[in-house]
């Protein structure tokens, strides 16, 4: 047995890491990544809450939100390419003209 | 059966698999010698013992022999990783896969796989999508412009042909109900007129079998699509970099994938162990099945073998190309058809 | 006991992982640090029991999205991250912020919450009772995000395309 807290716990220090991530790397990649990780770790909750609860549908969420972070993936991912191309830097400190 | 024999029957299990996985990985390399020798009007090996049968043995001898070059501009913890990774994948990948009836010893019984996971599918193939992270950490860690251009082309192209690949199983999934490998095959028991095996292939799964086929060369670098190590065009593509035993784990990782695409086309499209049974029980219930499991995936070894012997490479785009415009149609319209026919059915 | 000595083995991989993600310079290393952390939490989802979403999280997640975020990664040649005013005040609002925000968290968390446990493989989601769950109750919102996923895909292939490759093509076509 494993305290419902634990898994919470976890989720909610992935979340915090995804966080901090998205504010402090500077690298548009990795600042997507953090997304990333912030995602996972809700999933984990939703999970954890599923078994607690007896409830099967916190786990159909986890596929909604697989789904939506592969969508924004593959969009994120060309406009990474797309910035690229026009300003040659993936620092986010340099993308800082609304007009390419 | 308590903890203590599950661990050592799984321990035992786990070590035979290993054991006689490496062993047929070696002798796949000396067969695809030895056919294409053939087939191109030349010997093969012949030197290393009868017909050449040492020469695996051999050529094992002189990997752990070489020596082992790390040039100075690598990516050095990724460099050493990659050829590690792509091992490890391909040989966890085999765990799962049956290759015959449980065997019986008195009371004692245990199928004849190291896990029976009802999940078992899924986990194959879990597995091998890991795998593209050896394949593309090469070409990226070697810091070569070779390497990178073949890492950039394995990764594309694993990641687009996985897409049919797994669609073109999901008729199987359809008519047989169950994720479980076990289960599967099992599903494909009996015949149709007393002579044509009730195997997915003969009901109706033809197309998915190319489909699969074709996508499983394109995952396992194989020609006709081994765009990633095309020796003409990128020396060797993301292994240009890698000598003695890094580079003969990444041989030994395309093999062993090899020959995990191979039992997954015998379970899943033509009846793994099922086959003419005769003789006395034990015979039928151990021994047969055995022997059939091995002579099916012998033969898709050979068709491996003998598609290399005879189609030229692709063009990159062309590749692309044909996994997108007519793979993915073609997977999907077979499992639009499957689901119509079950459902009209039932 | 084995619950709970396996949770914690993952869970400290997964939280090794997080921070390496944060810590490492070059994007590779925070990829496969990722990696890490979603392989870990596969394991997590199966000793909840959710077999297919651990499937599906190292199929999708890992072998698809970071091979997708990789590539990129290889394909721009991204290099080593350089430092500009812009991160140290982030450095300087973001670790203290992360302490705050997980100490908040944990502290509501621990505080708040009842003290419910759950066993070793607690709501087993075999695939056929997930997709009866997905393919009846919850079948609008499986169609409106396939809808999604086609326009992320048109969205990516208009925004990846070359303007001049698309001119070729219509010249073409």
């Amino acid at each position: 047995m494993v305290p419902l807290n634990y898994y919470l716990l976890l989720s909610g220090f992935l979340f915090a890491c995804g966080v901090a991530g998205f504010l402090i790397k500077r690298n548009i990649i990795t600042i997507f990544m953090s997304i990333e990780l912030m995602l996972n770790g809700v999933n984990l909750s939703f999970v954890a809450f599923a078994a607690h609860w007896h409830a099967l549908s916190g786990q159909i969420f986890v596929f909604f939100v697989m789904v939506v972070a592969a969508a924004e993936a593959a969009v994120g991912l060309a406009i990474i390419i797309a910035v690229y191309r026009t300003r040659e830097t993936l620092n986010v400190d340099q993308v800082n003209l609304l007009k390419l | 059966m308590n903890v203590q024999t599950y661990i050592i029957v799984s321990l035992v299990k786990i070590v035979l698999t290993i054991f006689i996985l490496l062993t047929a990985v070696a002798y796949s390399v000396w067969l695809e010698r030895k056919v294409v020798g053939h087939m191109q009007n030349r010997w093969g090996p012949t030197r290393v013992g009868p017909f050449g049968l040492l020469q695996p043995l051999a050529d094992g001898l002189k990997f752990i022999f070489k020596e082992d070059l790390t040039p100075p501009h690598v990516y050095k913890p990724l460099y050493i990783a990659a050829p590690m990774l792509a091992v490890v994948f391909a040989l966890t990948s085999i765990s799962v896969i049956p290759i015959g009836n449980a065997i019986t010893v008195g009371k004692f019984s245990t199928p004849l796989q190291i896990t029976d996971v009802n999940i078992g599918l899924l986990v194959v193939l879990g597995i091998t999508s890991l795998g593209v992270y050896g394949v593309a950490l090469a070409g990226w860690s070697s810091n070569s412009k070779y390497s990178l251009l073949g890492g950039l082309r394995a990764s594309a192209q694993m990641v687009s042909y996985e897409i049919s690949l797994g669609l073109s199983l999901i008729g199987v999934l359809i008519l047989s109900g169950s994720l479980s490998l076990r289960e599967i095959v099992l599903a494909q028991q009996g015949t149709y007129f007393g002579f044509i095996p009730r195997w997915f292939f003969f009901q109706g799964q033809c197309f998915a079998f190319f489909v699969y086929l074709t996508s499983a060369y394109a995952e396992t670098n194989r020609i006709p699509f081994d765009l990633p190590e095309a020796e003409t065009e990128l020396v060797a593509g993301y292994h240009t970099e890698y000598s003695s035993m890094k580079f003969a784990m990444f041989f030994m990782a395309e093999y062993a994938n090899m020959i995990t695409v191979a039992c997954l086309a015998t379970i899943l499209f033509f009846g793994g162990w099922l086959g003419p049974m005769f003789g006395p029980a034990w015979l039928q219930q151990t021994v047969l099945p055995v022997l059939y499991f091995i002579a099916k995936v012998f033969v898709f070894i050979f068709v491996y073998i003998w598609v290399r012997g005879t189609l030229p490479r692709f063009r990159y785009d062309q590749l692309m190309a044909f996994g997108w415009k007519y793979l993915l149609p073609l997977a999907i319209a077979n499992l639009v058809i499957t689901a119509l026919i079950v459902a009209l059915r039932s | 006991m084995l619950h709970l000595s396996l949770f914690l083995i993952f869970g400290a991989i997964c939280i090794t992982g997080a921070i390496n993600l944060l810590v490492q310079r070059h994007p590779i290393n925070s990829a496969l640090s990722l990696v890490v952390v979603m392989g870990s939490l596969a394991v997590e989802y199966l000793l909840l029991g959710a077999e297919f979403v651990a499937a599906v999280q190292v199929i999708v997640y890992a072998g698809a999205v970071m091979v997708l975020f990789v590539f990129v990664i290889m394909l721009l040649n991204a290099g080593e991250e350089e430092q500009t005013s812009g991160s140290r005040v982030a450095i300087l609002f973001g670790i203290p912020g992360m302490i705050i925000g997980s100490v908040l968290l944990a502290w509501v968390l621990v505080a708040r919450s009842g003290t419910g446990e759950v066993a070793l493989g607690a709501l087993p989601g075999s695939p056929r009772s997930i997709a009866r769950l997905l393919f009846r109750d919850f079948l609008l919102p499986f169609e409106v995000t396939s809808v999604l996923v086609l326009i992320a895909i048109m969205g990516a292939v208009v925004l990846a395309a070359r303007p001049e490759a698309v001119e070729h093509t219509k010249k073409e076509g």
